[in-house]
């Protein structure tokens, strides 16, 4: 089974052996890599019954829960790493939800698609619609996606909020690509931020 | 014990301390077991039953002949398979069918009656790690258990946090709320008020507190179902008659079928043990065991210990132990560090869709239990 390119950027960079918290895990793909390539104890949180359910039913250890309420049960510093994999963007604050991450995980990986990619700006341009492109495939009535993000965004949001980016990967075309012009030629980045 | 009984008895070889400050001398403990015990004994399952519940799991009843409770969960190829795994299920004390309860005999030869002592959800988990030890069994595979059956679940893993690898708690709650408190007082209210009770001295008189009973198994009943389910199946409809009788027969088809439930239930259930279970229902508040100055403050510290994997479940549509307390116990597995699965399951009939079949439910219990 391969993993989506961000999970797999997420899954090769979780030491082995941590705690990790999947915050919406969907259908726990990666909780069930880290379990079972590097020995990690990886819980998960959904907010999706039907996906929740697969997650328990194939043994993985995942909570019905809305990330905008859920996790201010969990301790300080309970696991290793907290991931939020193409969450950010539906949260309803995604700024409280990145103080949580940080608050919960020693480190967070954060994917998202990124609104400032070259597809999405021309939609927009030349197009005059909200952009409805690969990366971003639902109509803007309909879509989860409630806070688009861009790469130099999350930059911002993250030296606001104290975070050291520790390291960031970008992708286009489901195929890893360099940093340089990340803004304009990333449709989806993955950051792991410290505090 | 009782002759309604044809299991299996287990005689504790010990008096059993209760948490009233008494003892129990003489416990007796009917169980029954599915499936075959490993020579390691780690294939152990102990499923517990809810209120009105028995070590009836998945053979038939011996009174009404009807399946096992959960037939539809436990057995071979099953979601708790009992070709993997060897099951047990045992009527906790302060029940009725041949474990020992206010019906058995005290040691001076006439039945307890009222002069069992009041017991609590923690003290049918005491006789439970009693039977455990009396089948050499040191920890459980899992231990499963769906309402009250929760509750002993969640209990034991708070207790003795040692004896069980998974617990799966099932529409249940880590506290009874004053809603629970009170649909259980106008129970034992109704057997109270039937003549026939006599104070709970009633074993040897020609008329069991039945009545009572029945009033008490009707309210119960309605708390089990959702609005929406009695809708469905009931609605407004009449009883073998076209129109309105202007009298007070059961008029209605959910008149006359709460009526059915109530008598069939008198004729497999003590009206004393109904008091004294519905007591220990109440009595139940995990958080305040351990210490917690408020409910709910610190129920994270009943499993401050605990190196159990959790499973909890509840239902959409279950009024009696809503999602909101699983939930609560789900925050507080969180904040203990515990690892723990949640999900909330949709289904019409309430809080009795534990016992009835569901997909997604089996799935669940075969995925954690395996």
């Amino acid at each position: 089974m391969s993993l989506r390119p961000d999970l797999a950027a997420i899954a090769a960079h979780v030491a082995p052996g941590s705690r990790v918290l999947d915050i919406g895990c969907g259908d726990g793909a990666l909780m069930a890599e880290l379990e079972s390539a590097s020995g990690c104890d990886a819980r998960g949180m959904e907010l999706d019954g039907a996906l929740v359910e697969r997650c328990v039913s194939r043994g993985l250890s995942v909570v019905q829960g809305d990330a905008n309420l859920d996790l201010a049960n969990y301790p300080d510093k309970a696991f290793d790493y907290a991931i939020l994999s193409q969450t950010l963007q539906t949260a309803t604050r995604p700024d409280l939800i990145l103080d949580e991450l940080l608050r919960v995980g020693r480190r967070a990986f954060v994917s998202f698609p990124n609104f400032a990619h070259w597809r999405t700006r021309a939609a927009l341009m030349f197009g005059g619609r909200m952009p409805v492109t690969r990366a971003l495939p639902v109509s803007w009535y309909e879509t989860q996606n409630i806070h688009h993000v861009t790469v130099e965004d999350f930059r911002d949001l993250a030296r606001m909020k104290g975070a050291a980016i520790e390291r960031a990967w970008f992708f286009a075309n489901e195929i890893e690509i360099g940093a340089p012009a990340a803004n304009w030629r990333a449709e989806f980045a993955v950051f792991e931020l410290s505090r | 014990m009782s002759p309604n009984s044809t299991s299996p008895v287990f005689a504790l070889p010990h008096p059993l301390p209760l948490d009233s400050g008494q003892v129990l001398e003489g416990c007796e403990i009917a169980y029954e077991t599915y499936g075959t015990l490993a020579p390691d004994a780690g294939n152990a399952v102990l499923v517990c039953h809810a209120l009105t519940g028995d070590q009836y799991l998945a053979s038939p009843h011996p009174i009404t002949g009807k399946p096992g409770w959960w037939e539809r969960m436990v057995g071979p190829g099953k979601p708790i398979d009992t070709n993997r795994h060897f099951v047990i299920c045992a009527n906790v004390i302060g029940s009725c069918m041949g474990s020992t309860g206010p019906a058995s005999f005290a040691p001076d030869g006439a039945p307890h009656a009222m002069r069992f002592p009041v017991i609590t959800i923690r003290d049918m988990v005491r006789g439970l790690v009693a039977l455990l030890d009396g089948l050499g069994i040191a920890r459980l595979h899992a231990v499963v258990g769906g309402s009250m059956g929760g509750m002993q679940a969640l209990s034991l893993a708070a207790n003795w946090p040692d004896r069980a690898a998974r617990v799966l708690v099932i529409a249940s709650t880590a506290r009874h709320s004053a809603q629970n408190i009170a649909f259980h007082e106008v129970g034992r209210q109704a057997i109270m008020a039937d003549p026939a009770w006599a104070e709970g001295d009633y074993y040897a008189a020609e008329a069991k507190p039945d009545n009572g009973l029945a009033v008490a198994r009707m309210a119960a009943h309605i708390t089990y179902l959702s609005e929406a389910g009695l809708t469905e199946k009931f609605g407004r409809r009449l009883q073998n008659r076209d129109a309105k009788g202007f009298g007070f027969d059961a008029e209605f088809q959910v008149e006359s079928y709460l009526r059915y439930q109530g008598s069939g239930f008198t004729r497999r259930f003590d009206a004393n043990s109904y008091l004294y279970i519905t007591r220990a229902m109440d009595y139940f508040d995990l958080a305040e065991e351990f210490g917690a100055e408020e409910h709910g403050g610190k129920l994270a510290d009943a499993f401050a210990g605990s190196t159990a994997r959790f499973c909890l479940v509840s239902f959409d549509t279950d009024w009696l132990y809503p999602t909101a307390e699983s939930r609560h116990i789900v925050h507080a597995l969180n904040a203990a560090g515990a690892k723990v699965s949640f999900v909330e399951l949709s289904a019409p009939h309430g809080h009795d869709s534990f016992l009835l079949e569901h997909d997604q439910l089996n799935r669940v219990v075969k995925g954690f239990v395996e």
